[in-house]
């Protein structure tokens, strides 16, 4: 029976299944690719909202896209001195 | 007022002249009026196997500056009323065309008939931009392939942030076979990652050679997989609620490939 298999099996799962999970990867790092001028403007634009809730420490700022193989996050690492505590209540009225 | 379509696909070689050309020759045999233009500067290639090599005077580049008329340019197909040919320059380059020139291109052409087909280039650049300028909707070409996929997905994403709609899907050179066996990507997989609507599947087929060789796209009068399944494309562009054919039907089973199957079937999904 193994003979026969040898013979008329292709003596693996096909090739389908590996293409599917290579072409998902090979999509998830196309679709997240950014350019370093578009993740200046992203930090510039998050920096400036969260300016106005709470002083931060601009020089220490972290902002990346962080790829593994399976899932890309934006990861921000954002060191806070202090909360405008006023600054929110007059936002809401 | 003619609807205007773009094919294109990002990679090359996976049938984009070949698709513009049976589904204009389809939608003209549907009735409709017809003008498949070539919009890939210095390779063209859509009169070639549009079988009109022959009568090309003027390309649309002489239209846009304005060196003939743009009836003078228009090749007609005496094989299908209603079906014509806008040949591209052959000597020129992809900058001696701009955008806004190809927009004015398509409105001269709107007037005049039902359906404007642009064949655009591979890539991303100049010729694709010029090309797409034009039209409103689009047929993306991909063949069950990891890098056409991945052009694919490209190329989708630049025609939505252009606005054009409806986008939709052509897999081209599926071979039914493999899928059965496991061995080859099935539109399911493919729609499954892009998240497109899907307009048609061509099986693989060697009329499509054939057709090629001789100049005659497989719509106008062969009776082939590929003939049937571009000429339900055109009837789908048409509005018509066409069931996707059964490929399986035209998987040629041999011998061995049946025992292949048997012995593989305790895995098959």
């Amino acid at each position: 029976m193994d003979f026969l298999k040898k013979i008329f099996g292709s003596g693996n799962d096909g090739s389908r299944d590996k293409a599917k999970d290579r072409l998902k990867i090979v999509l998830i790092h196309d679709r997240t690719d950014i350019s370093p001028q578009l993740l200046d403007s992203l930090r510039d634009e998050i920096v400036g909202v969260l300016t106005k809730y709470m002083e931060i420490d601009t020089d220490k700022i972290e902002i990346d896209l962080d790829h593994d193989e399976h899932e890309v996050a934006l990861v921000a690492n954002v060191p806070v001195l202090r909360i405008k505590r006023g600054k929110i209540d007059v936002d809401k009225n | 007022m003619a609807r205007v379509i773009v094919t294109t696909s990002g990679k090359g070689g996976v049938g984009k002249t070949t698709s513009t050309a049976n589904i204009a020759a389809a939608l003209a045999r549907f009735g409709k009026k017809v003008v498949a233009v070539d919009a890939d500067v210095g390779l063209r290639n859509l009169d070639v196997i549009m079988g009109l090599e022959n009568r090309v005077v003027y390309n649309f580049i002489d239209v846009i500056e304005k060196t003939c008329k743009l009836n003078q340019a228009l090749v007609k197909d005496k094989r299908v009323p209603g079906l014509y040919l806008l040949p591209a320059a052959q000597t020129r380059t992809k900058d001696a065309v701009n955008p806004e020139q190809m927009v004015a291109l398509c409105e001269e052409l709107k007037p005049e008939f039902d359906f404007i087909l642009l064949d655009c280039p591979a890539g991303i650049e100049g010729g694709f931009k010029n090309a797409a300028a034009g039209a409103e909707e689009a047929l993306v070409v991909t063949t069950p392939e990891i890098p056409a996929v991945r052009d694919a997905d490209r190329i989708i994403g630049m025609l939505e942030s252009m606005g054009k709609s409806p986008i939709r899907l052509i897999i081209n050179r599926l071979r039914p076979n493999m899928v059965q066996d496991g061995d080859m990507l099935a539109k399911e997989d493919i729609l499954d990652v892009l998240s497109i609507d899907l307009i048609g599947v061509i099986p693989e087929d060697e009329n499509v050679i054939r057709s090629a060789n001789i100049g005659e796209p497989m719509t106008m009068s062969l009776d082939s997989p590929a003939a049937h399944a571009y000429l339900n494309i055109a009837e789908r562009l048409l509005g018509r609620d066409v069931p996707l054919m059964d490929l399986e039907s035209y998987a040629t089973r041999t011998f061995i490939s049946k025992i292949k199957k048997f012995f593989k079937g305790s895995k098959k999904r």
